[in-house]
Formats: C-alpha cells, sequence, structure tokens
C-alpha cells in the first residue's frame, strides 16, 4: 500500500499526546486563506511512501514516542483523501501497539456509501482525531476555505454518534474567525457534541507565508497581525462555555 | 593497615556513617555506597538564596562586569609563579563566605604558570597588555625548560607540519593538558596525612629493579607526598587543619574544595573538572541536618557558595588558545546523579542542590553540569532536570547506562565526555585529527590542498575526473594508516614530555598510585566525511583539478543521502569510519602502555578545522565551519530532532570510548505548547536517545537572545526548530527577515 506523502517530522510535539511522528500526506481539497503547509495541497504529488516503509521508520522512535506517551499522527494535506493507505499503515500501528491519530478538516468527509465504508474500517484503527472546526458560519466558511461547511459539521456529528474521542480545533484568525458571535455559536455546536477530549484555540501565525510566495501565489491574510493572548483566551472560554469533556 | 586508620579520632569523625571496606583502605566508592540517602523526592524542599548569597553574588556579578570592561581580564599575576602555596588567602567578602580561597591573593586575579611553556604564559600576559617579570622569563628560558621546550625539542619535521596544516590541531604541547580529576573527596573522607601515610607505604613497596618506568614512579611518589605536603599548607594560610578527616558538612566541602583549589593553583588544563561530588557530599549533610546542626536554608547555602567558587576558577589564555576554546571556559565538569550497580539511584538531595545553584545564582557555564543520565533514574529528578533545561540551557546528558558498564559507579566527566573512575583512572589528553583533510590528502596524494606542499606520503594521487567509491576508500585507508601513526607518536611525544616537566603532583596524589592510562585521542570532521563518502558513493562526483592537478573543488550531480536523517544508507559510513578509524590507532603503541581511546568531539574548534579545510565533495566550501563533534552538519538534516538524533546515536561507544558529542538545540515551543509537556517530552527525549545507546546530548532550549545570536552564527545551531501547530520550520533555513519575525513572534506574547 502506497501513501503521498509531502514530509515527515520526527519530533511532533503540539498534534496528539507525548512525541508524534508526524505524516504530512499530500493533498488537500480545501483552499483554507491562513493555511501554513499550501505546499501540500496539490492531489497526487508528493513522495510516494509504501507502508513497510514508514513503520520501518517509525520503529526506530519508539524509545522516544513509548518514554513520551505518544504516537503516530498523520496530517497534511487532507488525510482522508488516502484512507486505504491510513487503513493499512494504521493497522500495522495496532501491531506494535502505537498510539494512532489523524488530523483532519473533515473537507473530504462524504455521506456516500463508498467513503462510509472505508471510513467505517479505519475509525476502528484511530484512536484519536483532532478535528479543525474552522468556522460555524456557512458563508464565511466558503469565503476562509472555498467550500462551504455542512459536510464538515456532518463529520463531526458523526463522530460524536461513533464516540470517536476527538480534540476540536480552531485556528483564531483576526477579523475572519474571531466574532464572538459566531464563536458563540460555534462553542453550542461543541456543546452537542458527546466525544470532545479537548479544545485547542490555535492562533493564527504566519510562518508559512512563505510557501504561499514560493508557490506564486498572492496570500490573502497580508495585512493581519496574529491574535493578543487576550482574544485566545476569550475564544477558548466562548467555544468550551457549553463543552462536557470525555 | 586496619590500626592505623581506625584509631579513635577517627572513629569520631566517622560517628554517625555506616562501617565499610573504606574504613580500612582508600575507597570512597564503598563509602558512598554505605552510606548515601537515595532521593526520590520532587524539588520543593529546595531553600532560596540567602541574603549573604546574594550580597556575595552581587559582588561577583560586579567584578566580572569590570573583567569584562577591562578586555577580558580583571587582573594578572605578572611576577608570582602559582604553586599550591604561592599565595597569601585571598577572599570576596570573609564575613559572608562560609568556603574560601581563591586562586591568588584576590579573586579574578589570573595566575602565572609557566610550566606547560613560558611563551604561551608571557603571550598570554602580553595580549592583555601585562609585562612578564624578567626574571622569571630568563629562569623558564635559560635554567628550567617547559613542557612546550621539551616537545619540541622532541618533534618531528613530520610532526610540525602535521601540526601546521591543521590535519593534527589542538595537541596540547602548548598549554596544560587537563582531563584529570584527582578524587578530591578522599581529603575531606581520610585527612592529608592519611593519604600521606599511604604514599609513603606506596614509595616503600615499589619494585626494587630500577628501570625507568621504576625511577619514574618513585619520583613521581615523592612528589606527590610533597604536594600533599603543600595542601595541608595552603589549608593552615586560611587557617584550617585538614591533616584529620572533616568533621561536619562545612569541612567536608572545604576539604574537597581545597584540594580542587590546590590543583587548580599548579595546573592550567585545558578541563580541570570536579568529578562526582555532590552524592559524596550529601552524606555529611544529612549526618548534620539528622544531629540537628544544619538546616536547608544553610546546606543550600553551603552549595551556593561551594559553586560559587568553581564560577570563578579562571585561567591566563591567548587569543590563539581562544580560538580552540571559545568563551573562556574551565570545564570544572560536576558529574550528577546515575545508577549505583546494585540498582540503586545515586540521586540524593544535593543532587538537587547542585542543581538547584542554577536559580539561586542563575544560569551559567561553569561548573560545566552534567547529569548522568539512566532510564531508570527517580521521575522527580528526570523531570526536575528537564524543567532547569529548559529554564537555563545549562546542564548537559550523558548515558549512564551506556558508561556504568564500562566505568562502574563511581566515574565522573572530565571536560565535556570523558568518563574515567574517580582517583583510579586518568588520561593523556590527545585533541583530534581532522579526518576531512586526510580525505582530501587521499584524493590529492598527501598534498595539502591550502598550504599545497606534500605533508602527507607521497602516494598516488587520484587522477579520475568522477570519483569512484572504492578507489577512493582505498585511498582513504591508507591515508588514515599514516595518520594513525603519526598522531599517536605525536601524543607520545607529548604525554612524556607533560608528565617530565609539567607533572600533575596534587591531582595525582589523589589517585592510587597504580591507575589505568588512556591516550585519548580524537577526530574532526566526521559529519564532512560521512556525506562526502555519501555523495562519491550515490551521486556523481566530478573533480575540479587547478593547474598544477591539485583536486581543488568538487562538482556533484544528484542528490545523495545525508547524514543526520535517520537513514542507514549513509549513517553506516559514519560508523564505519569511527570503527575503522579506532582499529588504526590500536595498531601503535602508546607512551606508558596507556589504553587507546577517542572521542568524537571538537569543542568549539570546529570553527577552526573548517578554516583550515579545502572545499569537501559533500558540497561545504573550504573555509566553511564543520560541524561540532558528531552533529550532522547543519541544515542537511530534514527529517526532524529525532532523525537526526537517531543517526547520531548509532556511532558505537565502544570504539570512541572517550565520548560522542552531540548538541541539541530547541525553541520551548517545539518542545510542546504547556511547561508540563515540555518536561514530559524532553524527560522522554532523553530516555529515548538513552534507550538508543546516543552517548551524550547538550541541550539547548533558547531564548530570545540565542535565537539572535543564533542568526549571527547559524553553524552553531544546527537543529533549531521553530514548531507551530501542525509544522515546523528550521530556523537557519529562514531569510533575516523571517528569522526576525519568528523572534518577535516567538517571545511577545502573541504566539
Amino acid at each position: 500500500m502506497i501513501g503521498n506523502i509531502h514530509s515527515i517530522e520526527t519530533l511532533g510535539t503540539v498534534d496528539g499526546p507525548g512525541i508524534r511522528y508526524i505524516i504530512f500526506t499530500q493533498g488537500c481539497l480545501l483552499r483554507c486563506q491562513f493555511c501554513h503547509n499550501a505546499d501540500t495541497w496539490e492531489i497526487g504529488t508528493g513522495k510516494q511512501m509504501t507502508v513497510s516503509e514508514i513503520i520501518d521508520d517509525l520503529k526506530t522512535y519508539l524509545p522516544f514516542i513509548e518514554a513520551s506517551g505518544g504516537g503516530i499522527t498523520v496530517s497534511g494535506g487532507e488525510p482522508l483523501l488516502q484512507i486505504p493507505f491510513l487503513i493499512a499503515l494504521f493497522k500495522e500501528c495496532r501491531k506494535l501497539g502505537i498510539h494512532t491519530t489523524i488530523d483532519s478538516s473533515g473537507g473530504c468527509y462524504s455521506t456516500n456509501a463508498h467513503f462510509q465504508e472505508q471510513f467505517e474500517e479505519l475509525l476502528e484503527y484511530t484512536d484519536l482525531i483532532l478535528m479543525d472546526l474552522k468556522h460555524i458560519d456557512k458563508e464565511k466558511h466558503k469565503k476562509l476555505t472555498g467550500l462551504t461547511n455542512e459536510h464538515i459539521l456532518a463529520f463531526a456529528r458523526h463522530l460524536s454518534d461513533k464516540n470517536v474521542p476527538v480534540w476540536v480545533r480552531h485556528v483564531l484568525v483576526p477579523g475572519t474567525t474571531d466574532a464572538p458571535a459566531d464563536l458563540e455559536q460555534l462553542g453550542k455546536f461543541i456543546g452537542t457534541l458527546k466525544n470532545v477530549k479537548k479544545v485547542e484555540v490555535l492562533p493564527y501565525h504566519k510562518l508559512g507565508v512563505y510557501k504561499w510566495e514560493a508557490l506564486g501565489l498572492e496570500y490573502p491574510l497580508k495585512d493581519v497581525e496574529p491574535p493578543s493572548e487576550a482574544s485566545v483566551e476569550q475564544a477558548y472560554e466562548l467555544l468550551t462555555a457549553e463543552v462536557e469533556y470525555i | 593497615m586496619v590500626k592505623t586508620l581506625v584509631r579513635e579520632e577517627k572513629m569520631e569523625q566517622w560517628k554517625g556513617f555506616t562501617s565499610g571496606t573504606w574504613q580500612k583502605e582508600i575507597n570512597v566508592r564503598d563509602f558512598i555506597l554505605k552510606n548515601f540517602t537515595q532521593y526520590n523526592g520532587n524539588e520543593e524542599f529546595l531553600a532560596s538564596a540567602t541574603d549573604a548569597t546574594n550580597a556575595l553574588w552581587k559582588q561577583v556579578m560586579e567584578l566580572t562586569k569590570k573583567e569584562r570592561d577591562n578586555g577580558g581580564v580583571y587582573d594578572m599575576d605578572t611576577e608570582i609563579v602559582s604553586t599550591i602555596t604561592s599565595h597569601g588567602p585571598g577572599y570576596l567578602d570573609q564575613n559572608k563566605e562560609t568556603i574560601v580561597g581563591v586562586q591568588t591573593d584576590e579573586p579574578f586575579k589570573r595566575s602565572m604558570q609557566p610550566y606547560g611553556g613560558i611563551r604561551m604564559a608571557k603571550a598570554a600576559l602580553e595580549s592583555y597588555g601585562y609585562e612578564l617579570n624578567e626574571e622569571v622569563e630568563k629562569i623558564f628560558t635559560d635554567f628550567r625548560k617547559t613542557h612546550n621546550q621539551g616537545v619540541f625539542d622532541a618533534y618531528t619535521k613530520e610532526m610540525i607540519l602535521a601540526r601546521k596544516a591543521g590535519i593534527i590541531t589542538g595537541l596540547p604541547d602548548a598549554y596544560g593538558r587537563g582531563r584529570i580529576i584527582g578524587d578530591y573527596r578522599r581529603v575531606a573522607l581520610y585527612g592529608v596525612d592519611f593519604l600521606m601515610e599511604q604514599k609513603k607505604k606506596d614509595h616503600e613497596s615499589t619494585s626494587s629493579v630500577m628501570t625507568e618506568d621504576t625511577i619514574r614512579l618513585r619520583e613521581e611518589i615523592s612528589e606527590q607526598y610533597r604536594a600533599l605536603n603543600e595542601l595541608k599548607k595552603l589549608a593552615e594560610s586560611y587557617g584550617f587543619d585538614i591533616s584529620k578527616p572533616a568533621t561536619n558538612a562545612k569541612e567536608a566541602f572545604q576539604w574537597v574544595y581545597f584540594a580542587y583549589l590546590a590543583a587548580i593553583k599548579e595546573q592550567n588544563g585545558a578541563a580541570m573538572s570536579l568529578g562526582r561530588v555532590s552524592t559524596f557530599l550529601d552524606i555529611y549533610v544529612e549526618r548534620d541536618i539528622a544531629n540537628g546542626t544544619m538546616t536547608e536554608e544553610e546546606a543550600q547555602e553551603l552549595v551556593d557558595h561551594f559553586v560559587m567558587k568553581l564560577r570563578l576558577v579562571k585561567f591566563a589564555r591567548t587569543p590563539d588558545y581562544n580560538e580552540l576554546f571559545s568563551g573562556d571556559p574551565t570545564w570544572v565538569t560536576e558529574s550528577i546523579g546515575g545508577m549505583a550497580l546494585d540498582g540503586r539511584a545515586l540521586v540524593t538531595k544535593s543532587s538537587f542542590r547542585f542543581l538547584h545553584t542554577l536559580d539561586n545564582l542563575g544560569p551559567a557555564p561553569e561548573p560545566n553540569l552534567t547529569v548522568l543520565w539512566s532510564t531508570q533514574l527517580p521521575e522527580n529528578f528526570k523531570k526536575y532536570c528537564a524543567k532547569m533545561s529548559i529554564k537555563t540551557s545549562s546542564i548537559q546528558y550523558e548515558n549512564d547506562d551506556i558508561m556504568r558498564p564500562e566505568y562502574g559507579d563511581d566515574y565522573g566527566i572530565a571536560c565535556c565526555v570523558s568518563a574515567m573512575e574517580i582517583g583510579k583512572q586518568m588520561q593523556f589528553f590527545g585533541a583530534r585529527a581532522n579526518l576531512a583533510k586526510a580525505l582530501l590528502y587521499a584524493i590529492n596524494g598527501g598534498v595539502d590542498e591550502k598550504l599545497k606542499i606534500q605533508v602527507g606520503p607521497k602516494f598516488q594521487p587520484i587522477t579520475a575526473d568522477v570519483l569512484d567509491y572504492d578507489e577512493v576508500m582505498e585511498s582513504f585507508n591508507n591515508m588514515m594508516e599514516w595518520l594513525a601513526g603519526l598522531y599517536i607518536n605525536s601524543l607520545n611525544v607529548i604525554h612524556y614530555m607533560h608528565d617530565k616537566y609539567s607533572y600533575e603532583r596534587i591531582e595525582m596524589a589523589l589517585h592510587d598510585t597504580e591507575v589505568l592510562r588512556t591516550m585519548a585521542t580524537g577526530i574532526a570532521g566526521l559529519s564532512v566525511v560521512a556525506d562526502s563518502l555519501s555523495a562519491i558513493k550515490h551521486a556523481k562526483v566530478k573533480v575540479i583539478r587547478d593547474e598544477n592537478g591539485l583536486a581543488v573543488d568538487f562538482e556533484t550531480e544528484g542528490d545523495f543521502p545525508k547524514y543526520g536523517n535517520n537513514d542507514d544508507r549513509v549513517d553506516s559510513i559514519a560508523v564505519e569510519l569511527v570503527k575503522n578509524f579506532m582499529k588504526k590507532l590500536r595498531k601503535h603503541p602508546t607512551y606508558r602502555g596507556s589504553m587507546h581511546t577517542m572521542s568524537i568531539l571538537t569543542i568549539t574548534s570546529n570553527v577552526v578545522y573548517g578554516k583550515k579545510t579545502g572545499n569537501t565533495p559533500d558540497g561545504r566550501r573550504a573555509g566553511e565551519p564543520f560541524a561540532p563533534g558528531a552533529n550532522p552538519m547543519h541544515g542537511r538534516d530534514t527529517k526532524g530532532t529525532l532523525a537526526s538524533l537517531s543517526s547520531v546515536a548509532k556511532l558505537p561507544y565502544e570504539y570512541a570510548l572517550d565520548g560522542i558529542s552531540n548538541t541539541f538545540s530547541i525553541v520551548p515551543k517545539a518542545l510542546g505548547k504547556e511547561e508540563e509537556a515540555q518536561t514530559r517530552n524532553l524527560v522522554a527525549i532523553l530516555d529515548g536517545y538513552a534507550a538508543k545507546t546516543g552517548h551524550h546530548l547538550n541541550v539547548n532550549v533558547f531564548n530570545r537572545e540565542t535565537l539572535l545570536d543564533a542568526m549571527e552564527h547559524p553553524e552553531e545551531y544546527p537543529q533549531l526548530t521553530i514548531r507551530v501547530s501542525g509544522y515546523a520550520v528550521n530556523f537557519i533555513k529562514l531569510t533575516r527577515e523571517q528569522q526576525l519575525d519568528v523572534i518577535n513572534r516567538t517571545f511577545h506574547d502573541t504566539m
């Protein structure tokens, strides 16, 4: 089984518990204005790696991973564009007792039978999903990411119904995703979910801007500055007002 | 012997200690194992600095500022040759100090030590605008030969040329070799009289067949005996009688310090390390606390004042020397923690107290606090170490789990990474050979690519346009054979002369008379050679030659695996190189039958070696620094920190028993979001590296100032990573503008 991989980071410390071996997959359907991995958008490119290649590499890091209570996180890009690869990979991880995590926006989530069947199988081998909820408002979501958000909210509900543990993450972009009314509404939505382990507000940053430039793209948030600590805290309050953690 | 030692007064001084063979023979290890109290708790018991400590430290900081304003030295002795008893007492503030003693008659005044070489001593003075006393110069030029003179009397032309070309550099032929750790604890445990008695007995029981070895040994024991007597006089000048064992903690700290002070008054070796004193001293502290004669505040004050004295150690150095070892280091290395062979952790409350000086006195490079890391250390201690590393970047870690089987459980680290059994083992420090240059010599038939003269043997140069791996390896092997021989022979000359003209009397007096000696060689340029050979093997490397046919540059087509990415295709080249050169070194007999060892350590000389080495096939430009120690070349490791650590951990310690140095730099955010996660992850990195049999890790967790420094000196920060949710960037790969951006964002509260 082969995956299209953008890159691998061996010391991931913020995308899941403990030290994470992070695979950035290649390809995404969203075009988020704040994306810091714009170089992972294009589908079908990247480096082709087999599951056994990755597992052999991953094994060499087990002393670090085990000592930290960490595991593997597949990020992107959008990992759910390569579900068969993820299934094969996570099955092997299970055999080795490695904690598995997917970092997804749910941007390619679909209710069609084929997707559901595959996704169902994947969930059997998935310990945690880091779920990006970018915006609660449909139109604003479209402006921000290029797509509306109905399927993403459906993705969230589905995971809740299936009791798959999630960390909800929200990127706080001043002027775009930080309106208190929107945050409040998003908080209400999060409050309806029964599978939330953690809520994280990720302050917008500009570290990926150079990648847009390298790709010859115009960066849409040029004039936006990172949010203050106070507004991050305030957003956190709003998002977690009704949450019931598992 | 039993009768001479277990006398009544000693029973009194040892009251409360568990008895053992340590009472019948010099055996500090046995004393520690019978008496130490393992501490598994956390740091909550620690006390803050006392008013006296704060006042004294303020005084030190003021003197430090004056020293800096004065161009790097505060004052230098130009008249008095430093010996154990050369100077009267000196103090910071006698009323406040609980531990006394400085190297000259006042703190910050650097002593004059001409035995290593009078020219070096003179140059050190002159470079700071001081003038050497004429009579002293005359004595050490006309009447008393120095180590440096001895070495150059015996060096061959070939050795001098190799030294000039920089294929062997940093040799201790004009300065003190250092890296010898006296067992300073013996003075506190036994008192000087007993140690003198023992040396007297050893002197009486040498072989009576007067071979050169026996004669030398007898002369050395006599010198040791004399030095011990001088040590007593040194203490007397401060009003202490140290002929008998220390009776309480304050005396134990003071006795140990006097012994160390004697060593640094007599020797200005590159590294004057302390050993492993904290758990030993803890036994005295525990006894006093149990007796109700000492409080935690007083215990911490004692540790703080002791450590403060260690921070004052200074030597007169030349600018040349500073190029090799920049930043005025003294390597007062103190080894903390580690496991006992019986499975207990040698972690005591004083292990915490020593690290706590980084809070009470603030971070500092000295003493060189070295944690002997084991995956089995108590969790609380591990976490405390990680916390202090994150806070101060002042701690280095060495893998006790791989050193313990080699050195037992009472070894210490000399300098950076050199383990040795305390009081039973010493080393002949041998700096390092430049393997990157050796590779160029292999290609150019022994002609130096910078000097353009024949330095190595005149082998057939490689004439092919594209380098063939097998042909290069054959030639490189021949060149390394030559280098290994020349290197060991040079070291034999150096250490013969050092023993003869600048013998470490007091340090060796605090060793067993029969010691294990190692010939501690080293290599520089490991990652340059590994990547160069990888390029030759896996890509196409074309040679560019000058008008005389000398290979001066290389053009590489295609990609090749690079050391630092956990890729066996190149890591195995690095591993083989280490084994290969070590095996070649072993073929050559050493001075005093010392055991061959090797380090992969450059200290800061990776810059100088780089300057002296031409373009290399890995794409490194002439003059560019090498990576330090065993580190991958900066910017070539692209798979993140753990991949880089994993490559280095593959290097076989059993072939590099003098240590494998790795420097790891990270910003706090890359360790995790919250402090607790950062601590836990750093512990996991250290545990993982230890489990993977990595040897040494310098842990830098940077603040804003260091990042700014990294902008100016990127070569020193190869792995500096800034990680934000989802992705990481390598700091030194960013443009200057982006770096400033990161700095502003990382250190402002808007991250």
